[in-house]
């Protein structure tokens, strides 16, 4: 009989009923009296000197309030990257300014150059075409090889190239690992894309600013996975405002998958204009403007090099990239292609020797930062498509060689420096064989073949490293910031509970799960919990929501804050039972005194703690209210293996997944049905890119997918029914509820078996075709099919 | 979008009058005027709405022709054409979404004529008639290239007459995006031979493949087609297929649409 209560039960999210109801509460829900409207004039080349902006007609037109320009800037802070990289000579990441409204030049089609404030949209919307530029429009530069060659367009004047960093790591295994492709017996190497893509969660970004006169505080409401993250960047780093003025709310918020993460110079904006005119300012994405001004993901080209001896074991990986920047670096860009990409090259494989190297490369296009993965699934990528390629070569099983070369024993460190806690990765094959019925696979293919189709079957695994993370770590390899997370367990009067959480809801699912772990801890009904979260003004300083973190570290803290919530309410409980602490126990609900038949219900003891008329008030304070931090000791490492079979029309090139199946290793897990919805939902997007999505500019840096009519999203047509299993858990030794994350790996694990899936039923069509690049069109593999 | 005027006549008569105003533009279901005007790519002084002109609308059959009013959404055509003329419901019933196909009209995707649209294939395969206002225009003069026809400013389609072929089907190969055609066939055979019409496919628009319309007139089976290829020549090339796949895709489609005919 499955749980129906507490850890382990798949109850049914309690949001939903609002989300699903129309009764969310998002950002553009929230009008504040007298507001204005702000519409950004963007700019529609990729790379211009910005001349003159005339706004003298548009100042005079029916409803405007103000017209800012860069000028309007000056003094004030730009955007701030949150990491800084250090290259392969000891020397920072190059840092231009990323100011709020364009001043000097544009640099890619979308930059802001003017914000128009007017009385309804409509007007400010007709003031900014009244507008008069002059921009003289530059070269641009587009491809990142092309911008780094000498004399390419410079995105940043004050810079002497587009490189931002070259970064080598683990540097100093760089001779070792060229020593060891040169005495291989075997070298795979593959070169590969790892495409752009468009975040494109379904609500857009949206940021009302408001000032109060009378206090001088200022109140953001944005689009954020992190109001805590947004709040100090904000304040500290481009407003000047400290953080007693400063509330920032992110309420319902309607999908992120990391472009929600990044401070925008929209939320700055408003923020500023509130002030400036005393009025509140509200800002609305549309879809297009998202297209152009939402940080987009991945980017990658990579060349992989695997080594092998002569039994097969592999023995080095050298790996070489360019990671686009785009513009400017946004919040958390410079991190991605680094470490959270190099440090996750060893995958599920024990190779003894790699390097990575990547090169970091500004161009004239939209920003490029952390999307559902952020760097794992380039990394992931790179790894399972070069040991598949390695297996055909080599004419061997690609299953077999994953397994000679898995990591058995644990804890395992890599030479990529970070060392796995916990894993089993030849369970998780075996059970993905079982489930994915691979021994039927044969069957099916003849059955394809029948129709005329082709059939592949494609198989990876994958390592991600999430429950960011080890402030101690991370601050070594750059971050800003304290990657901790914090909650506050608020015990009311009647025993009911309020949990401050600094983990933001997006679609993850909080206010069900971790009212589960209460309930578990406490033997209390969910009912009587409620999560609050995304008000900076009602949580602690937690960092919120991003590389399946939540569960993990604040989740950690809360547990934790718990703990000391029980600690203190048995001593309580032992007070008023007239016993000792320590014979105190808690179970469903009550506390008892062992060896006797005395209790005190929960409430009770909650009312006794802020009614405190018979109370131990010599030793201990009223109240019940505990907060925790919680920094995580190590990073958390999920792993699985995906199984995924295709149908490729050999007519048209068109590929259709028959059939996938996961099997992941995520710990323990507190909701069953919510951790199969996120990786499910993973999964599709990881099809998306697989398959469907593309972010292309042409030459000249124009956006040419720059809508849904060209930019192709994955829909539930596209995907088949999934067999997920979380049954082969191996929990993580390192945190109170040994959990490893769930909300990025099907997007990490997916991507590759889908590609050798198209390969392996390629080559059965008697194609010698050994890599196709995302997203794997019909024409791409029509192409590929026709040489 | 920008503001205008709106109107929405009873009749043809008003309606035709209401369109000689200026900068009038017709407003059939909408489908590509609203967003167009969303993006305020277009400004028109006053917008004629023809949903409220009952003469447009509906399907009927008399004779061997099925005759579809020009107000007519997709919907409807998927619905009551099915008996009739399958391959033409069944190309209405596949064009976009159900919200879609509940507001898009023939006329208004004839009209407009987007070189990815279904509905010209069907016109021009079946050898059909536009019938407007003031004429009527045979599909091999109706469609005049990208977004181009034979319509005069102010005429407005009120129904499309389609000759009933003997065997008909519909191949489209959807853009992954928008899901329209990135090449879409039509074949119909008709007492006068067969007409291929493919979309989708032509810097041009719409056109017919005379290769295949005369290799199937006299062998109507797919290995008629065998060795025979589209031209390459003028054909669309964009971030979702190259001139030469559309090409490709033209003889696999037009072979599995003469297969689906049966």
């Amino acid at each position: 009989m499955p749980k129906d209560h507490g850890i382990g039960a798949s109850q049914k999210r309690r949001e939903d009923v609002r989300f699903l109801t129309g009764a969310g509460q998002y950002t553009d829900d929230i009008n504040v009296h007298g507001q204005a409207y702000v519409c950004f004039l963007r700019s529609d080349v990729a790379h211009g000197r910005i001349n003159k902006v005339d706004t003298a007609e548009a100042e005079a037109m029916p409803g405007v309030v103000r017209i800012f320009t860069g000028a309007d800037f000056e003094g004030v802070g730009g955007l701030p990257c949150g990491w800084q990289v250090t290259d392969r000579f000891g020397q920072p990441m190059k840092e231009p300014a990323h100011p709020v409204l364009a001043r000097g030049k544009v640099r890619h089609v979308g930059d802001p150059i003017a914000a128009v404030v007017a009385d309804s949209l409509e007007e400010a919307r007709n003031a900014a075409e009244a507008i008069v530029l002059d921009i003289e429009e530059l070269p641009a530069a587009v491809n990142m090889k092309a911008a780094l060659e000498a004399g390419a367009p410079r995105v940043h004047d004050d810079l002497s190239d587009n490189l931002c960093y070259d970064w080598g790591f683990v540097e100093d295994n760089r001779d070792a690992v060229d020593a060891a492709i040169k005495a291989a017996a075997h070298v795979t190497t593959l070169e590969l894309v790892n495409q752009r893509l468009v975040a494109n969660p379904m609500e857009p970004r949206v940021a009302v600013g408001d000032f109060n006169r009378a206090t001088g505080d200022s109140t953001l409401y944005t689009t954020s996975q992190n109001p805590h993250v947004i709040r100090l960047l904000m304040g500290a780093f481009v407003l000047g405002i400290p953080e007693h003025k400063l509330r920032v709310v992110a309420p319902d918020v309607g999908g992120g998958f990391g472009s929600k993460i990044f401070h925008y110079a929209e939320e700055a904006f408003c923020t500023f204009a509130a002030k400036a005119i005393n009025r509140p300012v509200k800002w609305t994405s549309s879809r297009a403007e998202a297209f152009l001004s939402d940080a987009q993901g991945r980017d990658h080209v990579t060349k992989i090099e695997l080594a092998l001896d002569k039994d097969n074991n592999f023995t080095a990986i050298r790996t070489s990239t360019l990671a686009n920047m785009g513009a400017y670096l946004s919040t958390f860009a410079s991190s991605v292609p680094t470490w959270l990409h190099g440090t996750l090259m060893a995958g599920n494989y024990k190779t003894p020797l790699i390097y990575v190297n990547v090169k970091a490369v500004f161009t004239n296009t939209v920003p490029v930062d952390a999307y559902r993965g952020a760097g794992r699934p380039e990394a992931t990528f790179q790894l399972e498509r070069v040991i598949d390629k390695a297996a055909r070569e080599l004419g061997v099983d690609p299953i077999a060689l994953r397994r000679q070369n898995f990591i058995t024993q644990f804890p395992y460190a890599t030479p990529v420096a970070v060392e796995y806690d916990t894993g089993n990765y030849v369970a998780t094959m075996d059970r993905l064989e079982e489930i994915a019925d691979l021994s039927g696979f044969a069957a099916r293919r003849k059955a394809s073949e029948a129709k005329g189709m082709l059939r592949g079957l494609g198989v990876n695994c994958y390592i991600e490293a999430c429950g960011i993370a080890p402030s101690n770590l991370v601050g070594q390899l750059g971050a800003r910031a304290g990657l901790y997370d914090a909650a506050t367990v608020r015990v009311n009067a009647t025993g009911s509970i309020s949990v401050m959480v600094g983990a933001h809801s997006h679609g993850q699912g909080h206010e069900t799960v971790f009212p589960q772990v209460i309930a578990e801890m406490l033997g209390i009904d969910e009912s009587m919990v409620e999560i609050v979260h995304g008000d900076s003004s009602k949580i602690p300083f937690g960092m919120g929501t991003y590389g399946s973190r939540s569960l993990a570290v604040c989740g950690s803290a809360m547990v934790r804050a718990t703990e000391k919530i029980i600690n203190k309410s048995k001593k309580i409980a032992a007070h008023m039972m007239e016993a000792a602490e320590a014979d105190i126990e808690l179970k469903d609900g009550k506390f008892s005194v062992a060896g006797t038949d005395k209790s005190v219900a929960w409430g009770d003891v909650t009312l006794a703690a802020y009614v405190p008329h018979n109370y131990p008030l010599e030793d201990i304070e009223p109240g019940l209210e505990e907060t925790a931090f919680y920094d995580p000791s190590n990073f958390t490492y999920p792993s699985g293996a995906y199984a995924c079979e295709v149908e490729v029309d050999p007519g048209t090139g068109k590929v259709t997944i028959e059939k996938f199946a996961a099997v992941d290793d995520f710990g323990n897990v507190v909701n069953p049905m919510i951790v199969e919805g996120q990786v499910h939902g993973g999964i599709g997007q990881g099809i998306g890119q697989a398959l469907l999505e593309n972010c292309v500019y042409d030459e000249n840096g124009q956006l040419l997918s720059a809508s849904f009519m060209d930019y192709a999203m994955p829909r539930a047509s596209d995907v088949p029914f999934y067999q997920v299993d979380h049954s082969c858990a191996t929990p993580c030794t390192h945190n109170p509820l040994g959990v490893k994350g769930c909300g990025e790996a099907g997007a990490i694990g997916s991507p590759p078996s889908v590609v050798n899936a198209v390969i392996d039923a390629l080559q059965s069509g008697g194609h010698n075709v050994t890599h196709i690049d995302m997203p794997v069109s019909p024409h791409r593999v029509w192409q590929a099919m026709n040489g | 979008m920008y503001s205008f005027d709106f109107v929405r006549p009873a009749t043809l008569d008003e309606a035709v009058a209401a369109l000689a105003g200026e900068e009038a533009q017709a407003l059939g279901g909408g489908q590509t005027l609203i967003p167009t005007l969303k993006q305020r790519l277009a400004s028109p002084a006053t917008l004629v709405s023809l949903g409220g002109i009952a003469a447009l609308k509906g399907v009927s059959s008399s004779g061997g022709t099925l005759t579809v009013g020009g107000g007519t959404t997709h919907g409807t055509v998927a619905a009551e054409a099915a008996s009739v003329y399958p391959a033409l419901a069944k190309l209405a019933g596949n064009i976009g979404d159900p919200a879609v196909r509940n507001r898009g009209t023939i006329g208004g995707s004839l009209a407009n004529n987007d070189p990815s649209a279904c509905y010209p294939s069907a016109v021009l395969a079946s050898n059909a008639t536009v019938v407007t206002n003031t004429r009527e225009i045979a599909a091999d003069d109706y469609f005049q290239g990208l977004f181009t026809t034979a319509l005069e400013p102010g005429e407005i389609i009120t129904a499309v007459k389609f000759p009933v072929p003997q065997k008909a089907a519909y191949i489209k190969f959807e853009q992954p995006a928008s899901r329209f055609a990135l090449v879409g066939v039509f074949v119909a055979k008709g007492a006068d031979g067969v007409r291929v019409a493919v979309t989708g496919a032509s810097e041009g628009g719409v056109f017919r493949w005379s290769e295949a319309e005369a290799a199937l007139s006299s062998n109507f089976s797919a290995g008629a087609l065998d060795g025979l290829s589209a031209s390459a020549d003028g054909l669309i090339n964009d971030l979702h297929g190259s001139a030469a796949y559309r090409a490709h895709l033209i003889g696999v489609l037009t072979k599995r649409a003469v297969a689906a005919a049966g």
